[in-house]
C-alpha cells in the first residue's frame, strides 16, 4: 500500500491554498458579481484537482471580521449536500461559505462609516502558512504547497506589519504566494508578496475571463514553472507605509532600534520607546532615506 | 673623634679614627677589668678602661662600626665630615645610619655628593627628602634566617642547629622524654649513634635482636610514628576542592616502596619487625621537607641541646595551633566552594524587567489613526450599502449558485480567446527584456549593463582563444633548433589560457545551475 502512492507521486503534485476574499462591501460594489466570481473559482478548483490525483486544495475565506477554513479536499468528511447538480466539492464549499458569512456578520457590530473596507488578509495568510507548516511536518512525501490569493479589497494599511511578517515567513519556508488582484487600484501588498516569495502576480484586464486567467497562470504547478513562461509585472511597488499614519511613503525616517518607519521626525519611537537625538538640520531632509521604489525593466 | 668621659683628667683625647687600625677588648667572662685597646697606626695603642662591662659593650660596638667604615674609600671620610655639620643637632645613631645608607647605596652617595657637596641642597634638606630611608631602623631589618644546610646528615654528630630534631621528630620526642630523666645527653646520643650504625649495616635480624633487648634503642630504630601522623594529617588537610585523590595509598612514608616489593614476593614478617624497616626514600623525603621549610630555631649558641629541643617543641606546638585553625578554615570553605549547582536554590539576580509594550495597544492606536486619516482620504470604493445589505447580497449570490449550479459555459469562448492571446502577447513581449526566472539576479536587473559586460567577456574570450593558434603558428614557423626553447616559453602561456577558459566555463555552468529549480517546501 505504501508503494502505490509513491509511484503516483510525481513532481507536480501540489497543494493549493486559496484565499478567497469575501468582503461583502467590496463585492457589492464590484463589476464582477460574487456569484460569477464563485463560478469561476469553483471550476478552477475542480480543474486543479483533476490535474493530478494527489493534488489537494484548501480554501480559506478572508472575511471582513474573521477568517476561516471553508474547504479542505483532503478531509474525508465531505458530505454531498442535496441535489446532484454539482459536484460535492462545490456543494460543500458553498455550504460552508454560507455558514461563514453568517458568522462573520454576527461578529461585526459597527458600520464601516464610509471607510475603505478591507478584508483581513493578514489573518488568512497566517492561517494558510500554519496549514502548510503542518503539511511539511507530515512526512517526506507531501505535495508542494503554494498560496493563491484572490483579493479584491484594497490594502488595509493597519495590516502592513502583519502582512510583511507573513510574507517573510513564507519566503523563509519557500512557499510562493501567487496573487490575483481583482480590485480597481493596485495592491502594493500583493505585489510585494509575490515578488518576495517568488510567486506570480497578475491583475486581470478582463474580469469575465477570470477562469481563463486562473487556469493559464495560476494553475501551473511549481515544477512546471521552471520551463513555463508566466507573465511578470512591469514593476513592483515597494513603497512602505509609515507606522504613524499608514500612508505609503517614498522617503521617511527609520528607528535605528526597531526599524519602524515614520513619515516625519519624532522625538521618541512609538514602537520600542527609544529616544532619538536631535535632528541635524531643521529642514525637510530626512535623516534616513527610505527610497524603495524600483523598476525592473531596462 | 672620640672623647672619653674621664672626669678625672681635664684633657680630652682626640683621636682620629682614621689612624686606628684595630681594637681589642676584654671579655666579659674573664676577671680582667673592662678595657678597650685601640691600636694605633703608628704602632702605639690606647687603652681605655671602663666602669662597667655594659659601657664596654656600647663602646665596643661603636668602635667596631666606625672602624668598618674607616676601612672604606676616602669618600667615606668626606661623607663623614660632610655629615657632621655644626648647624644640626644629630644624634650619633642617626649620623651612623646616614653614613651607612650612603655607603650601601652608591647612587645615593652620588646624589649626596652632587647636591650637598655642590652646595645645592643642605644636608637637612637632602635627608628630609629621604626620610623614609632614615626611619627604618637598620637593626630591625629582617634578617634572612639562614636555613639548614642541604647536605644530609651523613655524619652522626649532633649538630648544634637541631637538625636532627627537625628531621626526626620521634628522636626529638625521645630526647625530651629520656633526657635528663632516664639518661644523660651523652648516653642518649650514644644510643642514637648505635641505632644509626645498626640500621646502616642492613643487618636486619641484628636490628631486631638488639631492639628486643634495649628498649630505648628500639625507639630509634622504630618507624617514626610522629612523622607518619604528620603525613596523615597533611593528607587530610589537602583541600578537597583541589580534586586530587589523596587517599591512604599516598601515605608513602608508612609503607616502604609504596607497599610493592620489588622482587614480587610478599614477605610475611612478624608485625613487630615491620616497624624497623626504614628506607632511604623515606629519609630523603623527610630531609627534603625539612630543608625546604628551613626554619631554624633562634637560640643562643651557647645553650645546650636540651634547650634546643624544648624550643623546637614549643615552636611545633605553636604551629600546630595555627594549623588547626587553618584546617577549620579550610573545612568551612569547602562546602562553599564545592557547591552543587543543581541543588542550589535559583539565584535571584537583580534583573531589569523587560518592558515590552503591549502590542495590542500599538495596533489599536494605529487603527484609530487610520480611521481618522482615512476619513478624508481619496475617494475610492466607498460602500454605499449598509452592512446588512452587503451581507445579504453576498448570501443571495451564494444561494443563487446553489440553486442554479455553475453556469455553462463558465467562460465565454471569445472572452477566453481574447484573454489567452493577450497573455501570450504579454509574455512574449517581456521575454527578451527580463530573464526567464522570476527570481532574477541583480546582474540581470540591469540588462544593458549586463549585456555590455557579457559582450566584453565574450570579446575577451575570443581574443584569448585567438592567441592560442597564434602561439601555435609562431612555434611552427621557427626553425627546429629554436623551436624547443620557444615552446618552453610558450607552454606556460598556453597553460594559463587553458586554465582561464576552463574557469570561465565552469563558472558559467555553476551560475546556470544555481538558477535552476529550487526545491519547494524545503525548510
Amino acid at each position: 500500500m505504501a508503494s502505490a502512492p509513491s509511484k503516483l507521486y510525481s513532481d507536480d503534485v501540489s497543494l493549493v491554498v486559496v484565499l478567497l476574499d469575501t468582503n461583502p462591501f467590496f463585492w457589492s460594489s464590484s463589476s464582477l458579481s460574487f456569484s460569477q466570481f464563485l463560478t469561476h473559482v469553483l471550476a478552477f478548483l475542480n480543474a486543479i484537482l483533476t490535474l493530478n490525483q494527489l493534488n489537494q486544495v484548501v480554501v480559506i475565506a478572508t472575511g471582513y471580521n474573521s477568517c476561516d477554513y471553508v474547504y479542505d479536499s483532503s478531509s474525508t468528511g465531505n458530505q454531498s449536500v442535496g441535489n446532484g447538480r454539482m459536484p460535492s466539492l462545490c456543494a460543500t464549499l458553498l455550504q460552508n461559505l454560507e455558514e461563514f458569512m453568517n458568522k462573520d456578520e454576527q461578529l461585526g457590530k459597527q458600520e464601516p462609516e464610509g471607510r475603505i473596507a478591507c478584508s483581513l488578509l493578514s489573518g488568512s495568510l497566517s492561517m494558510a502558512l500554519c496549514y502548510i507548516q503542518r503539511v511539511f511536518r507530515s512526512g517526506l512525501l507531501h505535495p508542494q504547497p503554494r498560496i493563491l490569493c484572490l483579493q479584491g479589497s484594497p490594502d488595509g494599511p493597519e495590516q502592513y506589519v502583519a502582512i510583511m511578517n507573513a510574507i517573510f515567513s513564507a519566503q523563509r519556508s519557500m512557499v510562493p504566494i501567487d496573487s490575483c488582484y481583482l480590485g480597481a487600484q493596485n495592491s502594493a501588498f500583493l505585489q510585494q508578496a509575490s515578488y518576495i516569495t517568488g510567486g506570480v502576480h497578475h491583475k486581470p484586464q478582463q474580469l469575465d475571463g477570470l477562469f481563463q486567467y486562473l487556469l493559464t497562470i495560476f494553475g501551473t504547478d511549481l515544477h512546471s514553472r521552471n520551463f513555463l513562461q508566466l507573465p511578470k509585472p512591469v514593476g513592483v511597488d515597494f513603497r512602505a507605509s509609515c507606522f504613524c499614519h499608514k500612508n505609503t511613503i517614498d522617503m521617511g525616517y527609520i528607528c535605528s532600534v526597531c526599524l519602524s518607519i515614520y513619515c516625519k521626525h519624532l522625538k521618541k519611537c512609538s514602537t520600542c520607546g527609544s529616544v532619538f537625538g536631535q535632528a541635524q538640520t531643521q529642514s525637510d531632509e530626512p535623516s534616513a532615506t527610505n527610497r524603495k521604489r524600483k523598476t525592473t525593466d531596462a | 673623634m672620640f672623647m672619653p668621659d674621664n672626669r678625672n683628667s681635664g684633657a680630652k683625647l682626640v683621636v682620629e679614627f682614621k689612624s686606628i687600625q684595630g681594637h681589642k677588648y676584654t671579655k666579659e667572662g674573664s676577671n680582667k677589668p673592662p678595657l678597650i685597646n685601640l691600636a694605633n697606626a703608628q704602632g702605639g695603642s690606647y687603652i681605655f678602661e671602663f666602669d662597667s662591662y655594659s659601657d664596654l659593650h656600647v663602646c665596643r660596638d661603636f668602635v667596631s662600626k666606625v672602624l668598618e667604615k674607616s676601612k672604606e674609600t676616602p669618600n667615606a671620610a668626606l661623607e663623614k665630615s660632610a655629615v657632621k655639620l655644626p648647624d644640626e643637632q644629630l644624634s650619633e645613631e642617626e649620623m651612623q645610619l646616614r653614613i651607612k645608607l650612603l655607603q650601601e647605596n652608591s647612587e645615593l652617595q652620588k646624589l649626596h655628593r652632587q647636591f650637598v657637596g655642590g652646595n645645592i641642597l643642605t644636608e637637612a634638606e637632602f635627608w628630609a627628602a629621604r626620610k623614609k630611608l632614615l626611619d627604618r631602623d637598620p637593626s630591625k631589618k629582617s634578617k634572612q634566617r639562614v636555613g639548614f644546610k642541604s647536605a644530609m646528615i651523613s655524619d652522626i654528630r649532633p649538630a648544634t642547629d637541631g637538625r636532627i630534631f627537625a628531621e626526626k621528630p620521634a628522636v626529638h620526642r625521645a630526647f625530651l622524654n629520656f633526657v635528663p630523666n632516664k639518661m644523660t645527653e651523652m648516653e642518649f646520643w650514644t644510643k642514637y649513634c648505635r641505632a644509626e650504625y645498626l640500621s646502616r649495616t642492613k643487618n636486619y635480624h641484628a636490628v631486631v635482636a638488639e631492639a628486643a633487648e634495649d628498649e630505648e634503642l628500639a625507639v630509634f630504630l622504630k618507624e617514626d610514628d610522629i612523622l607518619a601522623n604528620e603525613v596523615r594529617k597533611k593528607i587530610r588537610r589537602v583541600d578537597p576542592t583541589l580534586d586530587m585523590e589523596a587517599d591512604e595509598g599516598d601515605d608513602y612514608t608508612h609503607l616502604p616502596d609504596h607497599g610493592i616489593f620489588r622482587d614480587g614476593t610478599k614477605e610475611s614478617n612478624e608485625l613487630q619487625s615491620e616497624h624497623y624497616r626504614r628506607t632511604l626514600l623515606q629519609d630523603l623525603n623527610r630531609h627534603a621537607a625539612v630543608v625546604l621549610e628551613g626554619r631554624t630555631i633562634d637560640v643562643e649558641r651557647e645553650d645546650s641541646t636540651r634547650a634546643l629541643a624544648e624550643a623546637l617543641a614549643r615552636s611545633k606546638r605553636g604551629n600546630e595551633g595555627a594549623d588547626n585553625n587553618a584546617n577549620e578554615e579550610r573545612l568551612d570553605r569547602t562546602p562553599r566552594v564545592a557547591e552543587i549547582e543543581d541543588l542550589q536554590a535559583p539565584h535571584c539576580l537583580p534583573l531589569a524587567p523587560l518592558s515590552i509594550k503591549d502590542a495590542r495597544e500599538y495596533f489599536d492606536s494605529q487603527q484609530a489613526n487610520t480611521l481618522k486619516a482615512s476619513r478624508d482620504s481619496q475617494a475610492s470604493m466607498k460602500c454605499s450599502l449598509s452592512r446588512q445589505e452587503a451581507y445579504g447580497s453576498v448570501r443571495d449570490a451564494i444561494s443563487e449558485i446553489k440553486d442554479m449550479g455553475l453556469s455553462d459555459p463558465i467562460v465565454n469562448p471569445e472572452v477566453a480567446l481574447k484573454v489567452y492571446s493577450g497573455l501570450t502577447h504579454n509574455i512574449s513581449s517581456i521575454k527578451y527584456h527580463l530573464g526567464k526566472n522570476p527570481r532574477e539576479t541583480v546582474l540581470d536587473r540591469l540588462p544593458s549593463a549586463t549585456k555590455e559586460k557579457l559582450l566584453y567577456v565574450n570579446r575577451l574570450k575570443d581574443a584569448l582563444s585567438n592567441i592560442y593558434p597564434q602561439l601555435e603558428e609562431m612555434k611552427e614557423s621557427l626553425p627546429a633548433d629554436l623551436r624547443h626553447q620557444v615552446s618552453l616559453l610558450v607552454r606556460p602561456m598556453q597553460q594559463a589560457l587553458d586554465a582561464a577558459i576552463q574557469h570561465y566555463d565552469a563558472d558559467l555552468q555553476k551560475r546556470s545551475a544555481k538558477s535552476g529549480e529550487k526545491p519547494n517546501g524545503y525548510v
